[in-house]
């Protein structure tokens, strides 16, 4: 038989019992629905992970630092210049380094721990510089209290949340962690803190005036202890620094600011002091994480270290790949049992239809059209039952994703596309739907195209 | 061409079995029949119930095997074909009636008799143009839409004689074409199976219980007994009929 002939006589076929046949297809739809609304579901948490993770900065930044502040701690196993001639890692070489391709820009690396004032109340905390092109590309910055640095140097600062809680004195209480980030910033934004740091300048040391003027030991620079009054604008529930570990910053401030300062940074020896400052080292920002790997080289050619955590999206790809594989297989159950519903519904209309299958055999019909007939069949629910699946699955998606988000505006987080379904899930599930609506035709199929026509005429 | 010769061999039988296992014990419901059919000859098949006739119709069209012996149709031994070839031979050699119709239900007559012409991959247009010809041929051109539970039952044997001959086969195998309809119906039926019989020179393997509708339509009388031939007799009164010019005034 012709494919339009066999297509044709299996939609009427189908239509012979519509009743039948539907439910069959509502089956197949509810088992594609609960695959897609499941892969949507890892798909997106997927992108959003991605997502957060490129703005994190985490995997979009290298790290460069002067090989010469290495050689004390470090076995020096890098291949490049030995320490000794690696380049210093100064305003030069940064600008050289932002000309790399791919790179977006290259700030000094700004981190101190000091005295921060508030209310007469001392707190040690660490305190690191941000770009001011963090406003946009640092998703930690998107869902804070109050706003960002006005300016790029604007004496202003932005509090991590643990630092916002040891302000109040508020101690999180164990177990719970949704201390209202709104309440928290309520009393601290527009509020006051005095730094008081160390100001590193070349000699001869300049009188300074709010301190007396303090020599280093020994040193081709002196240090002048400062302070300096900082304005709250922000608190952020994130924690922006997370690349830093055991070193991240609690108070954040812009880093112009932190430069104009001078601060003495911990760690940071200058071998050749000079007025050009040197840096401990930069970050690099990377318009792409693909291209990273190869800044990082480059930036070793350069005679610096680089690192990066580039290796890390590995395993969060790793990581999803299972969660997909998990939530494919739970939602492939319920295709599973449709299939069954497929089975059981060819096996019946072969019993149905047994005369018929007989008059066709006996007017010259072969096994391949009587098979291709109840493949077809099983073809023609599976494609149905795969579209329809697939946009019940997106409305489950849909749904999911609108409750997902109540739930996120009431706990007063931003809201986030949890969901997604991408071109290939729609098409992989409709042809899945129908690989899988096919082999389970494969036996009421083979099953037909046996049937022996002599006994199925003999039926009245 | 050889269906207009009258010598040529249509069907042979070799001693044919059919014998069906029933646990222990073995029905044997065709023992060794052997018979020849010329091309064109119309043969009645007669015998009590039982005795084997639908099984022996049912090995020479191809819808069986038999246990032993061989058939043979127009010079193909049926044992040598494959499955797929038998499809074919039921396609195209064979055109077969029942006793109860056997039109498809949830199909119009049209599609019923067009349905061989779908296995036969014939063209669209061609094809509902053939069926409306053949049910045209049969009387049925006012009724080409209407499903077979519509019709009464002389009409719907006319139809599956359409869909029989749709193929133009050598051979029709008819089993109690008018077991199921009154005798004034079935004489008609009768009538449409000789004219095709005689304006196509195609061979005519009828079973029937009826004595005498087979004295009057066969030129030849095929007795079975317990899946034997008992009596293999000519019927010249109704071959004399046949070869006459028309004088019964069959349908066109
Ligand atoms: N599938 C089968 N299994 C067992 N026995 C069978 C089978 N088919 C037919 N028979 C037996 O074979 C014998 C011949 O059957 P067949 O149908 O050929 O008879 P028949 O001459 O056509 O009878 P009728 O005039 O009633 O149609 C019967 O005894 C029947 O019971
Ligand atoms: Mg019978």
């Amino acid at each position: 038989m012709k494919l339009y002939d066999i297509a044709d006589l299996a939609v009427r076929n189908l239509r012979e019992s519509i009743f039948r046949n539907s439910l069959t297809t509502i089956g197949i739809s509810v088992g594609v629905a609960s695959l897609v609304a499941m892969l949507s579901l890892g798909i997106g948490l997927q992108q959003l992970a991605s997502r957060r993770l490129q703005k994190s900065g985490l995997f979009d930044t290298v790290v460069a630092s002067s090989r010469r502040d290495l050689r004390n701690f470090r076995e020096t196993r890098e291949e490049g210049p030995a320490p000794a001639e690696s380049p210093a890692l100064d305003e030069a070489a940064r600008k050289k380094i932002e000309e790399l391709p791919g790179v977006v820009e290259a700030y000094p690396d700004i981190r101190f721990a000091t005295d921060l004032r508030f209310e007469d109340k001392p707190h040690l905390t660490m305190v690191a510089g941000v770009p001011f092109s963090a406003k946009s590309n640092n998703d930690a910055f998107d869902g804070m209290q109050g706003s960002f640095f006005s300016s790029e140097a604007a004496a202003e600062v932005i509090l991590q949340k643990s630092f916002a809680e040891e302000l109040l004195g508020i101690k999180p209480k164990a177990g719970s962690d949704d201390t209202n980030i709104a309440e928290l910033a309520k009393p601290l934004l527009g509020k006051e803190l005095v730094m008081r740091y160390a100001e590193r300048s070349a000699p001869p040391a300049a009188p300074s005036e709010a301190g007396s003027g303090e020599l280093a030991n020994g040193a081709a620079y002196s240090v002048v202890s400062r302070q300096q009054a900082l304005k709250i604008v922000g608190v952020t529930d994130l924690d922006p620094d997370s690349m830093r570990g055991t070193a991240r910053a609690r108070v954040f401030l812009p880093l112009k600011l932190a430069q104009d300062l001078h601060v003495m940074q911990s760690g940071l020896r200058d071998t050749a002091p000079s007025d050009q400052p040197t840096y401990a080292s930069l970050s690099v920002r990377v318009g792409n994480p693909n291209q990273v790997p190869a800044v990082e080289d480059a930036i070793k050619k350069m005679g610096f270290s680089a690192f990066s955590l580039v290796d890390a999206t590995r395993s969060m790809r790793q990581f999803f790949a299972v969660l997909d594989g998990f939530l494919a297989i739970f939602g492939s159950l319920a295709l599973a049992v449709a299939s069954i519903g497929i089975v059981n519904t060819l096996v019946m209309a072969i019993l149905e239809r047994r005369r018929e299958i007989g008059i066709m055999k006996a007017l010259g019909a072969s096994d391949a059209d009587v098979r291709g007939l109840f493949f077809a069949e099983a073809g023609a629910m599976g494609l149905v039952g795969g579209a329809v699946g697939v946009s019940l699955g997106w409305a489950i998606g849909r749904l999911i994703n609108f409750g997902t988000n109540i739930y996120l505006e009431r706990q007063h987080f931003p809201p986030a596309q949890i969901w997604s379904v991408p071109l290939w899930l729609v098409l992989g599930a409709i042809a899945f739907s129908m690989v899988v609506s096919l082999l389970s035709g494969l036996y009421p199929a083979a099953r037909a195209a046996r049937l022996d026509p002599v006994q199925a005429l003999r039926y009245e | 061409m050889e269906l207009s010769d009258p010598n040529a061999l249509a069907v042979r039988t070799e001693s044919v079995c059919r014998h069906y296992r029933m646990g222990e014990a073995s029905v044997r419901a065709v023992d060794g029949i052997s018979i020849d059919i010329r091309a064109g000859e119309f043969v009645a098949l007669l015998g009590a119930s039982g005795s084997g006739k639908s099984s022996l119709l049912n090995l020479v069209a191809g819808l069986d095997r038999p246990t032993s012996g061989a058939v043979t149709v127009h010079g193909n031994n049926l044992a040598t074909l494959s499955r797929e070839q038998l499809a074919k031979y039921r396609l195209h050699t064979v055109g077969m009636v029942f006793q109860s119709f056997n039109l498809i239900p949830s199909m119009s007559l049209l599609e019923n008799v067009e349905l061989p012409l779908r296995f036969a991959e014939v063209d669209r247009r061609e094809r509902s143009a053939l069926a409306g010809t053949a049910l045209e041929r049969v009387g049925l051109s006012a009724r080409l839409a209407h499903r077979p539970m519509e019709l009464s039952g002389g009409e719907q044997q006319r139809a599956s004689l359409a869909r029989a001959l749709i193929n133009r086969p050598k051979l029709l195998l008819a089993d109690e074409p008018t077991g199921n309809l009154d005798s004034r119906t079935g004489t008609e039926i009768m009538e449409l199976i000789r004219s095709f019989n005689q304006s196509m020179g195609m061979t005519v393997l009828m079973v029937t219980h009826e004595q005498s509708l087979a004295e009057k339509y066969a030129g030849r009388m095929l007795h079975l007994a317990d899946g034997r031939l008992v009596d293999d007799v000519a019927n010249d009164n109704a071959r004399k009929r046949s070869s006459a010019p028309d004088s019964q005034g069959e349908p066109q």
